[in-house]
């Protein structure tokens, strides 16, 4: 199944005004609908090499498998979606992989990355997060934050002990309470989403978010919009602007058209008498 | 880590760190920042101390806490924050660790382990990850190597203007378009927002941002890139001068920058 001229994803990652390297990773696939980002973390060069192995992983794996595994469809086995089943696998995979790597080579002892990812189908969108790197939607002039992040501050917020406003303030912005890699296992957070032409979504590290406020990425989405491109370097360039403490990923991607699952007529029929 | 500063009248009667996950503030010998006057309560107040953060509590004190000025319940205490109780007075003390490299340092994302013993012994172990050789950053693993063409990862992009180090604190001068052909042709256009598009969807538009290092236009769609002085502009964005003339859409205009 290909997804040809249904995306348009545009991208950009930099490391910062103040990091020496970019621990960030990015990748993507118009063809298969599918983007992922990876934020890296830990001493020497061990950060870029799990949020590498995470988007490698990640991408290499779910390409292959969606040559042959239609991502809408039910598995017969466990009553899961194929979409987050592939999803469960392959992110479990990538975090063994980081997690042995780890493990075995005293370099990269507690290495790990967060992850978010996302898979286009049928008119909808699967994403997949751990951590605090985001994914945003802009539907007309609403800029939403779509996924949670698993952090500490987030946590508090949940709770009740400060406000998303106070958050802004805190200095316990950096402490992420799940991360690929770190443990033996690591549970996902993953959810559906409907899509709907001429929605743009925008997969973030923190570096962006922490730098640049959702007013000014809004404004960003809505007057850049038809130079995705552009639009991707606007940000970086603004999170530099605004101090660049972090590195700084950017993935966008358009819904230029309606992508509906090419059901066959027999499987129509099938799931009338299901 | 943060600090409290107990002085009465001006004068300095003790520091105390918050270590503790709750410091207690009362009248009675059994808290932690003993009071021992009338006007504070025997339980007072409780600061609890998670990580970086400090937020502190008022224990339902019978004449109240207030924090600069004001009387509070529970606060989110910031840096240089001041708790009145009574004649005494504790000053709040968080610094973000100061120059460029401890900062990076300092917020580098870690992972707080839900099974860590307590969430104040998290960084510290965690910030024992060994610090990265300058030398060593240049050369990054294969595997962190770009994967064949599906990758889009990039360098540091070269489109741009290489941006300033400095804040955005920077003064920032304000400009303006004049409209100098065309139906509105006399009409002023402020350039206040972050992004200004000109021209039309569709047909030929133009982007002017506003940055620390002052204001740049950018081509963004179109088949026909906008002229500034007689020049037709590339892809790049190009920093926009005082009574630069733009064309653009078949209108002229010029760019000038206010007092």
């Amino acid at each position: 199944m290909t997804l040809s001229g249904a995306l348009e994803i545009a991208s950009c990652t930099d490391p910062g005004m103040v990091r020496a390297h970019n621990e960030d990773s990015i990748a993507s696939d118009g063809e298969k609908g599918l983007v992922v980002l990876a934020d890296g973390m830990g001493g020497y060069n061990a950060g870029e090499v799990a949020s590498g192995m995470a988007t490698t992983v990640i991408i290499t794996e779910l390409q292959q498998l969606l040559e042959k595994r239609t991502p809408y469809e039910t598995d017969a086995s466990s009553g899961q979606l194929i979409a987050h089943r592939l999803l469960h696998e392959q992110i479990a995979k990538a975090n063994t992989s980081i997690y042995q790597a780890a493990q075995s080579q005293p370099q990269y002892a507690g290495m790990g990355t967060t992850l978010v990812v996302a898979l286009f189908y049928d008119n909808k969108m699967t994403v997949a997060h751990i951590g605090d790197s985001r994914l945003y939607r802009m539907r007309g002039d609403e800029l939403k934050q779509i996924t949670k992040d698993h952090s500490l501050l987030q946590e508090q917020i949940d709770s009740g002990v400060i406000t998303p406003q106070q958050a802004k303030q805190s200095q316990n912005k950096n402490l992420v309470t799940r991360a690929l890699g770190i443990d033996p296992v690591v549970e996902p957070e993953i959810h559906d989403h409907e899509t709907q032409p001429g929605d743009i979504y925008l997969l973030c590290s923190d570096g962006l978010c922490d730098m640049v406020g959702d007013e000014d990425i809004g404004l960003a989405l809505q007057t850049l919009s038809s130079n995705l491109k552009l639009c991707a370097q606007h940000l970086v360039q603004t999170a530099n602007d605004n101090g660049g403490r972090d590195n700084i990923s950017v993935i966008l991607v358009r819904v230029l058209r309606e992508f509906p699952a090419p059901r066959s007529m027999m499987g129509k029929m099938m799931s009338w008498f299901r | 880590m943060a600090k409290l500063i107990l002085s009465m009248d001006g004068l300095v009667l003790k520091e105390i760190n918050l270590t503790k996950e709750r410091t207690t503030i009362g009248r009675k010998p059994h808290n932690d920042i003993q009071i021992d006057n009338l006007a504070v309560s025997g339980e007072h107040a409780v600061i609890v101390t998670i990580l970086q953060d400090s937020f502190l509590e008022d224990l339902g004190s019978t004449n109240g806490t207030v924090v600069n000025g004001q009387s509070i319940k529970k606060h989110f205490l910031q840096n240089n924050d001041i708790i009145e109780l009574g004649k005494y007075k504790l000053k709040y003390l968080n610094e973000t660790p100061v120059g460029v490299a401890k900062a990076a340092d300092f917020e580098k994302t870690m992972v707080l382990r839900p099974g860590a013993t307590k969430p104040a012994a998290a960084p510290a172990s965690a910030a024992s990850a060994p610090a990265a050789p300058a030398a060593a950053a240049a050369q990054a693993p294969a595997s962190a190597k770009p994967f064949g063409d599906t990758v889009a990862g990039q360098g540091p992009a070269t489109t741009m203007p290489p941006a300033s180090a400095k804040p955005a604190s920077a003064p920032q001068k304000s400009a303006a378009l004049q409209l100098l052909s065309g139906a509105n042709a006399g009409k002023e256009l402020d350039l206040t927002k972050p992004l200004t598009t000109l021209g039309k969807p569709g047909v030929q538009v133009a982007v002017i941002t506003r940055r620390p290092q002052g204001f740049f236009i950018t081509h963004v769609e179109g088949a026909s890139f906008p002229v500034v002085n007689g020049k037709p502009l590339d892809a790049q964005a190009h920093a926009l001068n005082d009574h630069d003339v733009i064309e653009l859409a078949g209108v002229k205009m010029e760019f000038f920058l206010k007092a």
